[in-house]
């Protein structure tokens, strides 16, 4: 049996409203020790109201080294964004 | 040679402030380097719990006993960002605890100076933190993200902890003679050794010019203890306490504070394991670890046990 406990990521949502966010990793045994844990390391402060942890085995992740061809098509898009149209300044709220 | 692109896509990022992420191409050495350096920093809280933590029980008041207790719970907190962040370079959180307990890794040479009186807890405050606060803002700065976001971390947390030292020494500097003198005894055995936490002087610190252009480290050395002794200087006033050291006086001149040369030798001594208490120290986290077997066996075993499919 592997004797180093397993790793976790751990996302907190700090208020209510708001998307979790990644704040750290943590080893825990098992998801509700780790959840246990999570609280005493990364919400001592009122830091959080709700925490998401995730086995860090289970993320997948794009590759850096690929960031340039894997973002590519979006790369020549600038018509995507409202600023590529010209209006008249006559035209409000738009 | 020409620089492989690696290299290039790497200077370039640490020159426009970019952040080096876990999974970004780096040089082998930056990666040794903040293992070597993160996972001392990690030691250092760890170990750091000790000596304060001798005093939990004899706190003079319960608001002083939570207060303690609450600083040492955010030391072990740090110490584990401080272990995730090393990890994301490639080192287990086995390999770093197997090598603080074999003695191969070095934590900072402060904690092995014993806490004799209950002044010594404001010192610690005041002295360790303060100066611990001092190395620690520029490194939210550091070229490495997970090393900066540890940091910013901890620097949030630390401010209450020199606040709080600070305070037990005024109260203590405000009460009785006796009080005074313990308070002022504690500064004279702390001082040195505080100012010793910045590490060698630069001209004896060989990584310094690596890791400044690596960005791991702004100042040097000498610079962030010259800003510490200023601080100190100016605060130690309020507290009617007397810095042990003839030598420290205002130099117009340079605006900063003089100061007298510090015992290099006995530096050295400490970390090689003979301060007042290096071997208590490591019996204390060997011990710790031993007794712990157990607890990390069975929730181990718990956790084996739960994915099992449960039987009817």
């Amino acid at each position: 049996m592997n004797h180093e406990e397993p790793l976790w990521e751990v996302f907190i949502r700090s208020r209510q409203g708001l998307d979790h966010k990644h704040v750290g990793s943590l080893h825990a045994a098992d998801a509700p020790t780790a959840i246990e844990n999570a609280r005493d390391v990364y919400t001592r402060r009122m830091e959080g109201v709700s925490i998401w942890v995730v086995a860090s085995r289970d993320i997948h992740a794009s590759s850096p080294e690929d960031a340039a061809s894997f973002y590519d098509p979006a790369n020549d898009k600038i018509y995507r964004h409202p600023t590529f149209y010209d209006l008249p300044d006559e035209v409000k709220h738009m | 040679m020409t620089p492989m692109p690696e290299q290039e896509i790497f200077d370039g990022k640490v020159s426009r402030e970019v952040k080096i992420e876990p999974r970004d191409w780096m040089p082998d050495n930056y990666r040794r380097t903040l293992i070597r350096q993160i996972s001392q920093h990690a030691h250092s809280e760890i170990v750091g719990m000790l000596p304060e933590a001798n005093w939990i029980t004899r706190a003079p008041s319960l608001k002083r006993k939570v207060t303690l207790l609450a600083k040492v719970q955010d030391e072990a907190g740090h110490g584990l960002y401080l272990y995730a962040a090393a990890e994301t370079l490639g080192i287990s959180r086995e390999e770093m605890t197997r090598q603080l307990l074999s003695g191969e890794a070095k934590y900072s040479s402060i904690f092995n100076y014993p806490t004799l009186t209950w002044a010594d807890i404001g010192a610690i405050g005041w002295l360790v933190d303060g100066a611990a606060i001092m190395n620690q803002v520029p490194l939210c700065r550091a070229s490495y993200g997970p090393y900066a976001r540890a940091m910013i971390r901890i620097c949030k947390e630390e401010s209450f902890h020199q606040r709080q030292g600070f305070e037990i020494l005024l109260t203590l500097c405000r009460g009785s003679e006796e009080q005074h003198n313990m308070a002022q005894d504690a500064l004279n055995r702390w001082w040195w050794p505080s100012l010793m936490m910045f590490g060698p002087p630069d001209d004896a610190s060989p990584h310094t010019a690596q890791s400044m252009q690596w960005k791991i480290k702004r100042f040097s050395n000498d610079e962030l203890r010259q800003k510490f002794v200023d601080m100190c200087a100016q605060q130690v006033s309020v507290l009617g306490l007397r810095i042990p050291d003839d030598r420290l006086a205002w130099n117009e001149t340079r605006g900063h504070y003089d100061f007298g040369e510090i015992d290099w030798e006995e530096f050295r001594n400490v970390l090689k394991g003979n301060g007042p208490c290096n071997r208590e120290r490591m019996e204390d986290r060997i011990s710790a670890y031993e007794e712990g077997s157990w607890v990390r066996e069975a929730a181990l075993a718990h956790a084996e046990k739960k994915k099992q499919p449960q039987t009817p």
